[in-house]
């Protein structure tokens, strides 16, 4: 395994996504719309309405959360809990949706666009190795949706602590349970996406397909990983460490698999 | 055309008195499906050498260079290159040693020339400060090194691959029908390079059905169809297996007449040119005959338009050998 080769892969890749405005500026529009405008205007909205009879029905139905999750929730007022609640536990999916979503565009391009445009010719006829490809696009795959993210995170973090912070005593986010999710629950999750999305787009004709394709399997990968996910948040921290450990290993097998898929044959367009 | 210095340290000649062979294909067997890429492929290239495989779109020559850089694997037979088996563990230290010039250019459009080239350099293991700038320079890229290849020409393009293919300066140099919907200057440019890596001592493997290309250029023609050899060797050497006497053709107002030659001393080959009815390509056991056969012809009525020596192409070698 040649580690240099490998990223110079994944740089490739990445240089080709940073020349593709077209592709990058819709994902930051998303990753912004999840990450900032929509929790933004809600807890706004919630933290400025104050005690209404909706937000104290709102507030009501958090006695719905598990017991743990109820004590932890902060706030004088119902608003207050409410926006409290909604900043910890609401939002979980944001952490799920956007890599995934991210990440899938991308990875599912990244094989099947070698074949499209002709340049898996190069690199079947290149030293590198079919895993140090594999590898590499795994990693321009990886890197731009979970760094987005993580960006995201941060703006999300300063905006609820400034927003909600004032009226529960002070700066609260991320929690525990929360470094937990984006440190060790999140990327195993999107590991186990994207060894599924490489291996689609290592195998399908073209890129429309990939894409069609990989829509279709990383859903109730969303739908699933976005469950674990709420569930972490809600439950203790070692229930997030237990989800995060079986997801890593799921996506070292997937991975493992995966790596086969990438193959010089399939670079060239050839499936047999 | 530069002058040819083939020796180099693997180049020198085995116990046969003929260069080490570069590349050894025996008997190599590859389908895709129900389709036959190759269907018993024997193949050798001498180091040092230009070999040009020539044949009709589906006769293989795409899946032989595949095959040669590991690429592709075989179903049956054995390819050796440098010695070893590309496809297997030790395939890396053969693809490390060859360049590649596929069909298609394969490079990236939203990527500059000068991004591409880098890219090649960092998989063929010379870091970031390989020599770019002077291989663009060598193909007349280099003021457009910065520039997306996305808005490069066909030419163009075909120029940064060359100079992708050679940046690493590789041993072997593999070409797939380099010069395809190239202007002359870029398929001179093209050919250029080959005669340079092959003064140079290197081994030149190029897929071509642009014969002309291959005149004067091939050290060895290896001609396929249907994924096997079907003729190879010097290109003298096959001329002179088809046609191994002196041509000369004949041409008369009325080409029935030319039949009398047939039956006249010292000619030892009739065939009517393809194509015209008063053409007779006819070889001699000894040009000397010549006057005498136009001499007997005229003392019959026979009213010869043309009498000349014809010195056969590899097109036409080619024709033949397709056709017969």
């Amino acid at each position: 395994m040649n580690w240099a080769r490998m990223w110079a892969v994944a740089r490739n890749d990445l240089r080709q996504l940073a020349r593709s405005p077209d592709f990058w500026a819709p994902m930051l529009v998303l990753a912004a719309l999840f990450f900032v405008v929509i929790p933004v205007i809600l807890l706004l909205t919630i933290t400025n309405l104050g005690d209404v009879p909706t937000i104290s029905k709102v507030s009501a139905a958090l006695e719905l959360l598990p017991q743990k999750a109820q004590a932890a929730v902060r706030g004088a007022t119902a608003a207050d809990r409410t926006t409290y609640a909604l900043a910890v536990y609401l939002f979980a999916p944001l952490a799920v949706i956007v890599p995934m979503t991210i990440s899938t565009a991308i990875a599912a391009n990244t094989v099947v666009g070698e074949k499209e445009k002709g340049t898996g010719e190069f690199l079947a006829h290149s030293p590198a190795s079919e895993r140090e490809i594999y590898l590499g696009k795994l990693v321009a795959s990886l890197l731009p949706g979970y760094l987005t993210t993580l960006v995201g995170f941060g703006i999300y973090s300063l905006a609820v602590n400034l927003i909600v912070g004032p009226n529960v005593g002070g700066w609260f986010f991320p929690t525990r349970a929360w470094w937990v999710l984006m440190l060790w629950v999140v990327p195993p999750f999107l590991a186990i996406t994207l060894s599924v999305v490489l291996r689609l787009s290592a195998r399908v004709k073209s890129a429309a397909a990939a894409q069609q394709a990989s829509g279709l399997v990383t859903l109730p990968l969303i739908v699933l990983s976005y469950g674990q996910s709420t569930g972490a948040l809600l439950g203790a921290s070692r229930s997030g460490l237990m989800v995060g450990a079986i997801a890593w290993a799921v996506a070292i097998l997937g991975l493992m698999r995966g790596a086969k898929a990438v193959t010089r044959a399939r670079l060239l367009g050839i499936d047999t | 055309m530069q002058t040819r210095t083939p020796l180099r340290d693997d180049a020198l000649p085995v116990g046969d008195g003929r260069p080490a062979a570069v590349v050894e294909l025996a008997g190599v067997r590859r389908t895709f499906g129900r389709a036959t890429g190759l269907a018993d492929l024997t193949l050798s290239v001498p180091a040092g050498s230009v070999t040009v495989l020539v044949g009709p779109n589906g006769a293989g020559k795409t899946t032989a260079l595949r095959v040669i850089t590991g690429a592709l694997t075989t179903e049956a037979g054995t390819a050796r290159v440098f010695g070893l088996d590309p496809a297997g563990p030790d395939g890396e230290q053969v693809r490390r040693r060859c360049g590649v010039v596929a069909a298609k250019p394969a490079l990236y459009d939203r990527l500059t020339g000068r991004d591409n080239l880098l890219f090649a350099a960092e998989l063929f293991g010379m870091g970031r400060h390989a020599p770019v700038t002077d291989a663009a320079d060598r193909f007349g890229i280099v003021d457009a090194l910065d520039l997306k290849v996305g808005g490069y020409s066909t030419g163009m393009k075909t120029r940064l691959a060359l100079a992708r293919a050679v940046l690493h300066d590789p041993d072997l140099l593999l070409l797939d029908e380099p010069t395809s919907g190239l202007d002359p200057e870029s398929s001179h440019a093209v050919l250029e390079l080959v005669d340079g890596m092959a003064a140079d001592g290197k081994t030149v493997v190029m897929c071509t059905h642009l014969l002309l290309e291959a005149e004067g250029l091939a050290d060895e023609v290896v001609m396929m169809e249907d994924g096997t050899t079907v003729m190879a060797g010097p290109p003298e050497e096959l001329m002179r297996r088809f046609w191994p006497h002196p041509m000369v053709v004949f041409r008369a107002e009325v080409g029935a007449s030319l039949d009398r030659l047939r039956l006249m001393p010292g000619v030892v080959g009739f065939a009517r040119t393809p194509g015209r009815d008063d053409e007779a390509e006819v070889q001699l056991d000894d040009l000397a005959r010549v006057p005498g056969l136009v001499a007997s012809l005229a003392a019959v009525g026979v009213r010869l338009t043309k009498v000349s020596p014809h010195e056969p192409s590899l097109e036409e070698l080619y024709l033949r050998v397709r056709h017969r």
